[in-house]
C-alpha cells in the first residue's frame, strides 16, 4: 500500500461553492419566475443554507479530514435543489413547506456533524449489531400501534407525536444496514463455507443464516401488512446485496431474484392494491383522471418540460399530487428539463459510485458491508422512486433522497452520508506504522476485534 | 468481498442507465405525443392564457383575444356582432376543449404551428411572450349576415335550417350559416361554473343550436337532386336540353306497385315534355323516368363525382357523407349479404329520395360544379394564415376535387334548363333583376304521407348560382323546421328562394 490518499478538502470546499450557486441560484430563480422578483428573504436564506454547509465542512475537516472531497458537496446540491423546487410548489399551493424543510434540513446536518464526532470509527457501530436490530424492528411496529400510527395514503408507515409525524422505516434502513452488516462479517466464513448443496445452491446451515433470516422475514412482514411496497423491495434487496457480497456467492442472487419473482406473483394475486399498482403501470391512461391521476399528470409535466424545460415557476407543478414529496422529480423534469433531471441522476449516481469506493477502499470487511449497504439502499430507493414516477416500474411510494419533502427521511440521509464519509475517512487516512503487524488481506481482519485506531484524538 | 462489490457497482450503473434511458424516452421520445393529448389540461391551459391570434373575415376578427386579469391572462372574445352568426364556422375555445376552426386551426392560433417558428423565434429573442398567428376566412361578411339573418327572419324563432354560399371558380366557401345558433362568449368565459351551465343548456336543447348544419346534417335532397340526375342523362346521351323527355301523370316503375306522381302539377301530365318544363315544374314522373333509363350504377358514379360518399371539407372537423346508396341490405332471413338498387329503388333516388341524403355544403358543391363548367373544386374556409403582425404566410390555393364532375357542354345544358326554372317555373322567387339567375327548388318529403294528409312537413331546399353565364356565387338553402309557417307552405321556392336571392345579391354588390 505505497499509495496515499490527499486530503482533498480545499476541493470539497469549492465543490460546496458550486453547490451553493445551484441552491440559492435556484431559490432566486424560483422567485424571479413566480412573482418576476428576486425573494425578499433571499440574503437571510442563502445565508442559513451557507452557513449549514459551511458547519458541516468545517465538521469534516476537523474531524474526518481524509472523507471523500465529493458526497458532501453532491448532497448538499441535492438537498439545495429540493429546498427551491419545494418552494417553488409552496408558492403555487400557497403552503409553507420549504421553511420546514430548512428546519428538517438545519436538524440533518446537526446530527449529520454530530454523527461524525460521536463516532471517531464506524466499527464501533458493530458493537449494536443486535441493538438496532431490535431498534429496527420496533420502529417498524411502531405505526401499528393504535394511536400512534397514522395512515398515510393507504401506507401505514407514519408515527405522529403531537405536532411530529415520523416514518420510522427511513431510520430502520439505516438500523438494518448495521445489523446485517454486524451479524454477516462475524458469519461470513460459516456462511459460505459451512452447509450442504441443494440442487445447485449450498445452503448454509440453518443456525448461522437463521437469525438473520428471521430478523429479515419480520422486517419484510411488518412492511407488507403495513402496504408499504417501496420499503419492502427495498429491504429485499438490501438483504440479498449483503449477503452475496458478504459470502462472494452469485448463487444467492439466483435463490434471491426467484423469490422476488415468487413474492411479486403471490403479492399480485393475493392483494388488491398490488393489482392497482400494476394496473396504472400498464394503463395509466385508462383512467386518466381517477387511479392513473398523479401518474398521467407527472409524465405530461415531464413531457411538457421536455429537453430544458419550461423554467422555474412557469410551469404547473401543483397539477401532480404530492408533487413535494414523491413526484418531486416530475416538477424538476417539467421546470428544468430532461437535462436536469438528467444531471440529478448523475448526482444520485455519484453518491452511489461514491459509497462504493469507499466501500472498495475500506480496509475492515464490516466498512465494506456498511458502505456497500448503504450504497445499495440508497441506489435501490433512488431507482425505485424515480422509475415509479417515470412509468418504468409500477409506483410504490418512496420518498426521493434530499430533494423530498419530508423530515424524517432527510435527516436519515444526512446521517448516512456521516457514516459513509466516516467509513471514506478511515479507508483514505494513511496506514499507522502498526498497521504492518496487521498484515496481509485486508479481509482477514473481518473478524478481528473492533479496534479504535488510535491516530484519531 | 471486492469482487462482489464491483459486480454490485456494475448492476447499480445498470439501474442509473435504465433510468435515464427511460426519462429520455419520456421527455424526448414521448413528449410531443404527450404534449398533443387533448386530455393534457396543461398543454390546454398554456395556450389558454397565451395571446391566441385572430380570425378574420374580410378586415374584421371574429374571434379575438382580449387581455383579463385573471389567471388566464387573455379572455377568448367573439365580437357581439356576428358572434351568433359566425359560431358554426369560429366554434368556441373552452379550457380543455375547442370546436370549430378554432380547433382545426388550433395549431396556428396558438402560435406552435411550424409555419410560425421564426415568428416564435424572434418573439423569443425579444423576450416577448410568443403570440398566435390569425387565421383568415374565405367567408363573405354581408354573404354570411345575409345567409343568417334570412334563415332566421324566415323560419322564425323555432325553425332549424342552415345555408352555403361557394365560390364556384375557386370552391371558397362564402357563406356558412347555421340556424339556430349560439353566443361562443358564453361558452369562452373563464368562469367554469357558467361555462358549462350555458354548455349544458345548449347541449340539452332540442333544436340543437350547437350542430353546424352545414356539414352536419344530412336529409333528403328532395328536387334539388333533379340536378344530379338531369347531369347522369345528358352526360350519359340519353337526353340533351331541347329534347323532349318523357314525363306522364304518374309514374309505376318497373317492378312496384308504387307509384310516383307529381305533387298536382298539371305541366307534367303529357306523356312526352319539354326538358325545361320537366326542370321548370320539377316533373317527378319524369326524373324517375331519367333515373331508371340511366340505371343505378350510371347514377351513383355521377353522385359520387359531385363528392357524395366523400369526405372533402379539411378546415372543419366533423363532415358527414353525403350518401347515393352502394347497395341494399339483404335481411339475412334472405341470405344476407347487399344487392344492386332495384329499378324502383332507383326511380326513387332520382327525385332525391329512397336512401339519398345530402347535406346543404354538398348540395352547394351539386350547383357550383354545374356553375363552373363541370369542374368541382374543393370547398375550403382558411383563406390566409399570417402572423400576429399580419404578414401574410401562406395563402390556400384553390384545388380540383373533380375536374370533369361533368362535361362543360352538360354543364352549359344544365345552366340552361336552370335559368328557365328560375324564369318560367318554381324556383322564380329567386329572379334578380338584370341578372340571370339558374336555380332549382327541392322539397323533399318526409315519411309516407304529405301535409294534406295530415303528415309531417316537408324538408325544402333551393339551389342557386348567379350570374348563370359566369358564376360567382352558388348557394344551396336548406330548411329542416319552420314550425310557424303552415305546413302546407313549406317550398322550396317560397321560403328558399329569397334566402339563396339575398345571398346572391350580397356577393354581386362587390
Amino acid at each position: 500500500m505505497g499509495f496515499v490518499h490527499r486530503r482533498r478538502r480545499g476541493a470539497e470546499l469549492f465543490l460546496l461553492v458550486l453547490a451553493l450557486i445551484v441552491g440559492i441560484g435556484a431559490y432566486a430563480a424560483v422567485g424571479l419566475g413566480v412573482d418576476g422578483e428576486v425573494p425578499a428573504n433571499l440574503i437571510a436564506y442563502g445565508g442559513w443554507l451557507t452557513l449549514l454547509v459551511v458547519a458541516a465542512h468545517v465538521a469534516v475537516r476537523l474531524v474526518a479530514p481524509y472523507a471523500d472531497p465529493v458526497l458532501l458537496p453532491v448532497v448538499a446540491a441535492l438537498n439545495g435543489l429540493g429546498l427551491a423546487i419545494i418552494h417553488r410548489v409552496d408558492l403555487a399551493k400557497d403552503t409553507g413547506l420549504a421553511s420546514q424543510q430548512l428546519t428538517w434540513m438545519t436538524l440533518g446536518v446537526a446530527l449529520f456533524v454530530g454523527t461524525l464526532i460521536a463516532l471517531p470509527d464506524h466499527r464501533l457501530l458493530a458493537r449494536f449489531t443486535y441493538t438496532s436490530g431490535l431498534a429496527a424492528l420496533v420502529l417498524l411496529i411502531l405505526p401499528m400501534v393504535p394511536g400512534l400510527g397514522t395512515s398515510i395514503n393507504g401506507a401505514k408507515i407514519w408515527i405522529s407525536l403531537g405536532p411530529f409525524s415520523f416514518q420510522p422505516g427511513e431510520v430502520a434502513k439505516l438500523l438494518l444496514v448495521v445489523t446485517f452488516a454486524g451479524y454477516l462479517v462475524v458469519h461470513r466464513d460459516a456462511l459460505a463455507l459451512a452447509g450442504r448443496r441443494v440442487v445447485f445452491v449450498d445452503l448454509p446451515r440453518g443456525r448461522d443464516l437463521g437469525p438473520i433470516l428471521m430478523m429479515w422475514v419480520v422486517s419484510l412482514g411488518i412492511l407488507v401488512l403495513q402496504r408499504d411496497l417501496g420499503s419492502s423491495l427495498l429491504f429485499f434487496g438490501l438483504f440479498l446485496v449483503m449477503l452475496y457480497v458478504a459470502t462472494e456467492r452469485p448463487g444467492w442472487l439466483v435463490v434471491g431474484a426467484l423469490l422476488f419473482f415468487g413474492g411479486a406473483t403471490a403479492a399480485y394475486r393475493l392483494f388488491g392494491h398490488v393489482q392497482s399498482r400494476v394496473d396504472i403501470w400498464l394503463h395509466p391512461f385508462a383512467d386518466p383522471d381517477g387511479n392513473g391521476y398523479q401518474l398521467v399528470q407527472a409524465l405530461y409535466g415531464f413531457a411538457w418540460g421536455g429537453l430544458v424545460g419550461r423554467g422555474l415557476g412557469e410551469g404547473m407543478p401543483q397539477r401532480v399530487p404530492y408533487v413535494e414529496s414523491d413526484f418531486i422529480l416530475a416538477a424538476i423534469g417539467e421546470e428544468l428539463g430532461l437535462t436536469a433531471v438528467m444531471a440529478v441522476l448523475l448526482l444520485y449516481g455519484l453518491v452511489v459510485e461514491r459509497a462504493l469506493r469507499a466501500a472498495l477502499i475500506s480496509r475492515d470487511g464490516f466498512g465494506k458491508l456498511v458502505a456497500t449497504g448503504l450504497a445499495a439502499v440508497f441506489a435501490l430507493q433512488v431507482f425505485v422512486v424515480i422509475g415509479g414516477v417515470t412509468r418504468l416500474i409500477p409506483l410504490t411510494g418512496l420518498t426521493t433522497p434530499f430533494l423530498s419533502y419530508g423530515g424524517s427521511s432527510l435527516v436519515a440521509n444526512w446521517v448516512i452520508i456521516a457514516i459513509l464519509l466516516r467509513i471514506s475517512d478511515q479507508a483514505r487516512r494513511p496506514l499507522p506504522d502498526l498497521a504492518a503487524d496487521d498484515g496481509g488481506d485486508p479481509d482477514e481482519q473481518s473478524t478481528q476485534v473492533v479496534k479504535v485506531m488510535p491516530e484519531w484524538r | 468481498m471486492n469482487k462482489p462489490i464491483r459486480a454490485v457497482s456494475i448492476f447499480c450503473m445498470f439501474l442509473f442507465l435504465a433510468l435515464m434511458a427511460n426519462v429520455t424516452y419520456v421527455q424526448f421520445v414521448k413528449s410531443s405525443s404527450y404534449n398533443k393529448d387533448p386530455r393534457n389540461a396543461r398543454v390546454a391551459e398554456a395556450s389558454y392564457s397565451r395571446e391566441r391570434g385572430q380570425i378574420i373575415v374580410g378586415d374584421e376578427p371574429v374571434a379575438t383575444s382580449k387581455p383579463v386579469d385573471d389567471r388566464y391572462k387573455y379572455l377568448r372574445v367573439y365580437p357581439e356582432a356576428g358572434a351568433r352568426m359566425f359560431a358554426p364556422v369560429t366554434g368556441y375555445l373552452q379550457l380543455g376543449s375547442q370546436t370549430g376552426i378554432e380547433r382545426s386551426q388550433n395549431a396556428v392560433l396558438t402560435g406552435e404551428d411550424p409555419q410560425l417558428f421564426v415568428t416564435r423565434l424572434v418573439d423569443l429573442l425579444k423576450g416577448e411572450t410568443a403570440q398566435g398567428g390569425n387565421v383568415v376566412l374565405t367567408l363573405d361578411a354581408a354573404a354570411q349576415k345575409a345567409a343568417f339573418e334570412g334563415l332566421r327572419d324566415t323560419l322564425g324563432p323555432r325553425g332549424e335550417g342552415s345555408v352555403v354560399a361557394i365560390q364556384p371558380k375557386t370552391g371558397r366557401i362564402l357563406a356558412m350559416a347555421s340556424y339556430p345558433s349560439y353566443d361562443p362568449n358564453e361558452l369562452a368565459t373563464h368562469d367554469s361554473a357558467k361555462a358549462s351551465a350555458a354548455y349544458k343548456e345548449l347541449d340539452a336543447d332540442d333544436r340543437e343550436p350547437l350542430l353546424n348544419r352545414a356539414i352536419r346534417t344530412r336529409l333528403f335532397p328532395g328536387s334539388t337532386f333533379k340536378l344530379v340526375t338531369a347531369a347522369a342523362a345528358i352526360e350519359n346521351g340519353k337526353f340533351h336540353a331541347g329534347d323532349q323527355v318523357p314525363a306522364g301523370a304518374t309514374y309505376q316503375p318497373p317492378g312496384t306497385s308504387h307509384k310516383i306522381g307529381n305533387d298536382g302539377r298539371g305541366q307534367c301530365s303529357p306523356a312526352k315534355i319539354s326538358f325545361a318544363t320537366a326542370m321548370e315544374w320539377s316533373c317527378n314522373t319524369t326524373f324517375a323516368q331519367l333515373a331508371v333509363d340511366v340505371g343505378p350504377e350510371k347514377m351513383r358514379a355521377q353522385a359520387e363525382a359531385f363528392g357524395f360518399n366523400s369526405d372533402y371539407l379539411r378546415d372543419l372537423q366533423g363532415q358527414v357523407q353525403s350518401v347515393y346508396p352502394t347497395g341494399v341490405d339483404v335481411p339475412q332471413s334472405e341470405g344476407g349479404g347487399s344487392r344492386e338498387l332495384s329499378l324502383a329503388e332507383t326511380a326513387q333516388t332520382g327525385i332525391g329520395q329512397n336512401t339519398v341524403q345530402a347535406t346543404p355544403l354538398q348540395m352547394a358543391m351539386v350547383t357550383a360544379a354545374i356553375a363552373n363548367q363541370g369542374t368541382l373544386m374543393r370547398p375550403y374556409l382558411v383563406d390566409k394564415v399570417q402572423t400576429a403582425g399580419f404578414n401574410v404566410l401562406r395563402t390556400t390555393e384553390p384545388e380540383v376535387f373533380n375536374e370533369h364532375a361533368v362535361s362543360a357542354q352538360t354543364a352549359g345544358e344544365l345552366t340552361q334548363l336552370l335559368e328557365a326554372t328560375v324564369d318560367n317555373g318554381t324556383a322564380s322567387p329567386a329572379a334578380i333583376d338584370g341578372v340571370k339567375v339558374a336555380g332549382k327548388t327541392g322539397t323533399a318529403q318526409r315519411g309516407d304521407s304529405l301535409c294534406s294528409a295530415g303528415g309531417k312537413p316537408p324538408y325544402a331546399w333551393f339551389v342557386s348560382f348567379a350570374p348563370a353565364e359566369d358564376a360567382e356565387v352558388a348557394v344551396a338553402v336548406m330548411i329542416e323546421e319552420a314550425p310557424d309557417v303552415a305546413c302546407g307552405e313549406i317550398a322550396g321556392g317560397q321560403l328558399g328562394g329569397p334566402i339563396a336571392k339575398a345571398v346572391m345579391e350580397a356577393v354581386l354588390k362587390k
